[in-house]
């Protein structure tokens, strides 16, 4: 086992030469050294991981190797020769592809068109269906080419970007996150292609922040901490904590479920039948949801992305009203007509999944974006007579909030923005915990958060929940779900399933109600056509 | 008579059609450029300057196009280089180009212009009713129904077409491919300015060959409304070229007529009608959404 800054002990002997070199990369944003000094070296028929933190330079130096950002300082070779890459365009023309993590495809244009797109021979659109069909047979990834990629499913667009990346036949493939969108089925359903690919003789390169996965698929790994390497090794020969430290720095807190969830306590949230048209053509309708969190529990729903999760929130959050007021009911009280305010003013919280721009207004500080979201349910506290502002009083709750969730900022008062997306996301968890909500609603919690600031999440929803609070966490990320929930719901094609005690959730039971699996085959009711 | 009337529709519609059929290629490609009406004027007073100092309609045309073209290219360099802001700079072309004009237009007031003559298809002009509509019309109305039968087949059959519109689409993903955003945006703005440069020179060589100051009088935006009218697809910008032209000719015989409406009503007809057309299709959001392009007015930045 490496240790943290051991540098570089390759434990890989190649099995045909390396393809990749990298020595000594280096990207400087500002004053930040995103990437400095990486080394790096891929060998011919291998998958290897590029583990590391959100923000810890792993997209940075891809997009690098992809041409899509050029870098200060450092040497690649491609193939023993070295190179200088400068368009994405010329990375695969070298036979680099790359799938990426927030897919870069085009939702107006068909499978084909997209996939046409990227082929620099002007092969005509029908003969590229048919070859992008018998890839998708080939290895296992079934595509229509003809369909609208607005209207696929994130699954579906992954597999559309893999395609288009084989077809230009690379020698080493790029794949950026690549299971966060996916059930744990489809994501097994990957690992196989990858694995066929490999034994092809193409390398890999991939990046992920999920030790499981890496430890089964990848033969070596890299580890980047703020942006340098902090080792090579090999996954297999490492545990999913020693893999963790090394990218975290540091042994990470550990959340615990402290105390019993009250079954029995009365139901704080509750929705009924709840439905709602899609308000656009890539938009989920939802089709008859209920679900009740009672006070002392944490309920979860998992999902993949675009089935619905959004529009719940919006039609939660008072976003978008419902036609019939008892639709949903905070603390017993109707709220489906009423507004943001108003179903804050029944002490209900939230916060949106896009932390700029929806749980905070990126220019203003973090005062003012406190005072955005309070101005209402804490009028005396924060008004003045004729409706100015307390400063000071606005001040004292920012600083409080900032020393209850260690928000880590520079300056007494920054601007939302110059927070960093970890840290931002504690302050608004912070902001709406505060108030002592008694029904919190929390969409993807931790997305995008370092491993120490999501473990302060998740504690503090833990603990609002056992103060005797309802809280609902909507999210993709499964082993958050498992780590803080008292129950699990699944979301999928605007329905939702009926809640899993914890005690009988797998992750298997969960993943196949994500892929749309029906209720019976695992064994569950399916409660949301009641109405 | 119905044949008259067809034929003024057609002469109505035509610069918009024109006009429009550019500006939609250039939202296609995402970029907004509201200074239409500017290259517009400015095609229409260097069409008639050209005209009446060579005597020839056709160079009159030509320097119309080429400083349409020019026009645009300034909003390019801006928009598309400097990453200014596009709804800006393009009221700015708007203004500008409504001032420059009046300013060389000043020794062209009164003059008499060059008329460019019609086209006559023989046998098929003598065909009934629509015979002369269709065949015995000015050039640049066999130009303008080409440029949207061209235009069509560009975006959707060719591969450079394709690429426009993935352009329009997400330039983020186009760049990650490859694509030079810039650079298919400089042609896509290019060729918009030189269309409102040709349907200026239509307005002051075939329509009314003369120079009136400020005479394209907000034709220009409504070749931007009808754009979003026929949410992008060029087939559907000629039919509201001629539905926009049908109500004006509409309007002006209901005058004559002496229909008993107040004349400002009747001329505020075709806006009203447009207007409505308008409403109606954006009530079909599936309809719209579709086909609008997602990076319409966003300027793209590369990060290198």
């Amino acid at each position: 086992m490496s240790e943290m800054g051991a540098g570089v002990d390759q434990t890989h002997e190649g099995k045909g030469g390396e393809l990749l070199e990298v020595r000594g990369l280096t990207k400087i944003f500002g004053t930040l050294r995103a990437c400095d000094a990486i080394d790096l070296s891929i060998g011919k028929g291998e998958i290897h991981a590029l583990l590391g933190e959100n923000g810890a330079g792993k997209s940075t130096l891809v997009k690098m190797l992809f041409g899509a950002l050029e870098p200060a300082a450092g040497e690649i070779f491609w193939k023993g020769k070295p190179v200088s890459i400068q368009s994405p365009g010329e990375a695969r023309r070298l036979g680099i592809g790359m799938v990426f993590q927030h897919f870069s495809l085009f939702e107006a244009l068909t499978a084909a068109e997209n996939i046409m797109l990227s082929l620099d021979d002007k092969t005509p659109i029908l003969q590229v269906a048919e070859r992008a069909r018998e890839l998708s047979k080939a290895y296992g990834l079934p595509l229509d080419p003809f369909a609208h990629v607005g209207d696929l499913s994130v699954g579906e667009r992954q597999r559309i970007e893999i395609i288009r990346c084989l077809l230009q036949k690379p020698d080493l493939i790029i794949l950026d996150e690549p299971t966060s969108v996916l059930t744990p089925q489809e994501a097994d359903r990957l690992f196989v292609t990858l694995e066929t690919l490999r034994d092809e003789g193409k390398s890999i390169l991939y990046i992920s922040h999920r030790l499981e996965e890496v430890k089964r698929l990848c033969d070596r790994a890299t580890v980047l901490r703020h942006g340098k390497v902090v080792s090579h090794c090999d996954p297999r020969q490492e545990t999913s904590a020693s893999l963790a430290k090394m990218m975290v720095g540091d042994d990470v807190d550990t959340v615990r479920r402290t105390g019993h969830a009250d079954s029995e306590g009365a139901a704080l949230l509750e929705v009924k039948a709840l439905k709602r048209p899609a308000a656009n053509p890539f938009a989920m309708p939802l089709r008859g949801i209920s679900l009740k969190v009672r006070s002392g529990t944490v309920m979860g729903i998992a999902g993949v992305a675009g089935n619905g999760q959004g529009e719940l929130f919006e039609a939660l959050s008072g976003e978008v009203l419902q036609d019939k007021a008892d639709a949903i009911r905070i603390r017993d009280t109707d709220a489906g007509r009423l507004g943001i305010s108003g179903r804050r003013l029944l002490g209900a919280s939230f916060v949106p999944e896009e932390r700029l721009g929806h749980g905070a207004a990126p220019q203003m500080r973090l005062s003012e974006n406190l005072f955005l979201s309070r101005h209402v349910t804490d009028k005396r506290a924060l008004l003045g007579m004729f409706g100015t502002v307390r400063v000071s009083a606005l001040a004292k709750a920012a600083s409080r909030i900032v020393k209850v969730m260690d928000v880590r900022k520079s300056g007494e008062d920054p601007e939302a923005s110059a927070l960093s997306g970890g840290n931002l996301q504690k302050f608004i968890i912070g902001r709406e915990l505060d108030r002592q909500p008694a029904v919190i609603v929390v969409n993807q919690p931790t997305w995008g958060v370092d491993a120490g600031a999501a473990a302060r999440i998740r504690q503090a929803l833990i603990d609002l929940a056992r103060s005797g609070s309802a809280v609902l966490v909507i999210s993709q990320d499964l082993d958050e779900l498992f780590e803080i929930c008292d129950s699990i719901a699944v979301m999928h094609d605007g329905r939702l399933s009926a809640p899993m005690p914890i005690a009988e959730a797998s992750f298997e039971r969960i993943g196949l109600l994500m892929g749309g699996a029906e209720p019976e085959r695992t064994g569950l009711p399916e409660n949301t056509e009641t109405a | 008579m119905l044949e008259s009337v067809l034929i003024t529709i057609a002469t109505a519609a035509t610069p918009l059609l024109i006009a429009a059929i550019g500006e939609l290629v250039v939202e296609r490609s995402g970029v907004l450029n509201l200074g239409v009406e500017g290259m517009m004027v400015m095609g229409a007073v260097t069409g008639f300057g050209v005209a009446i100092t060579t005597g020839s309609p056709w160079l009159g045309v030509f320097a119309a196009i080429l400083v349409g073209a020019a026009f645009a290219l300034l909003f390019g360099f801006l928009t598309l280089s400097l990453v200014t802001n596009q709804v800006a700079t393009g009221l700015a072309l708007t203004l500008l180009g409504l001032g420059v004009s009046g300013m060389i237009g000043e020794a062209f007031i009164g003059l008499p212009g060059v008329k460019m003559a019609p086209l006559v298809i023989p046998v098929l002009s003598d065909l009934p009713v629509v015979g002369r509509f269709l065949f015995a019309q000015a050039p640049l109305f066999y130009i303008s129904i080409l440029l949207v039968i061209g235009v069509s087949y560009f975006l959707f059959n060719t591969r450079a077409g394709l690429t426009l519109r993935s352009v329009g689409d997400n330039h983020d993903s186009a760049h990650a491919l490859g694509i030079k955003v810039i650079a298919v945006r400089y042609a896509a703005v290019v060729f918009g300015g030189a269309c409102a440069g040709l349907a200026g020179g239509y307005l002051s060589l075939v329509y009314t060959p003369q120079w009136i100051e400020n005479m394209t009088a907000g034709r220009g935006w409504i070749a931007l409304a009808l754009v979003v009218f026929a949410s992008w697809r060029p087939w559907r910008v000629l039919a509201g070229a001629y539905l926009f032209g049908a109500v004006s000719i509409g309007q002006l015989h209901a005058q004559v007529i002496g229909v008993s409406v107040p004349s400002q009503f009747l001329s505020a007809l075709p806006y009203l009608a447009t207007v409505a057309v308008l409403v109606l299709i954006s009530r079909n959001r599936r309809l719209t959404m579709v086909n609008t392009p997602a990076c319409l007015g966003r300027p793209f930045v590369p990060a290198r």
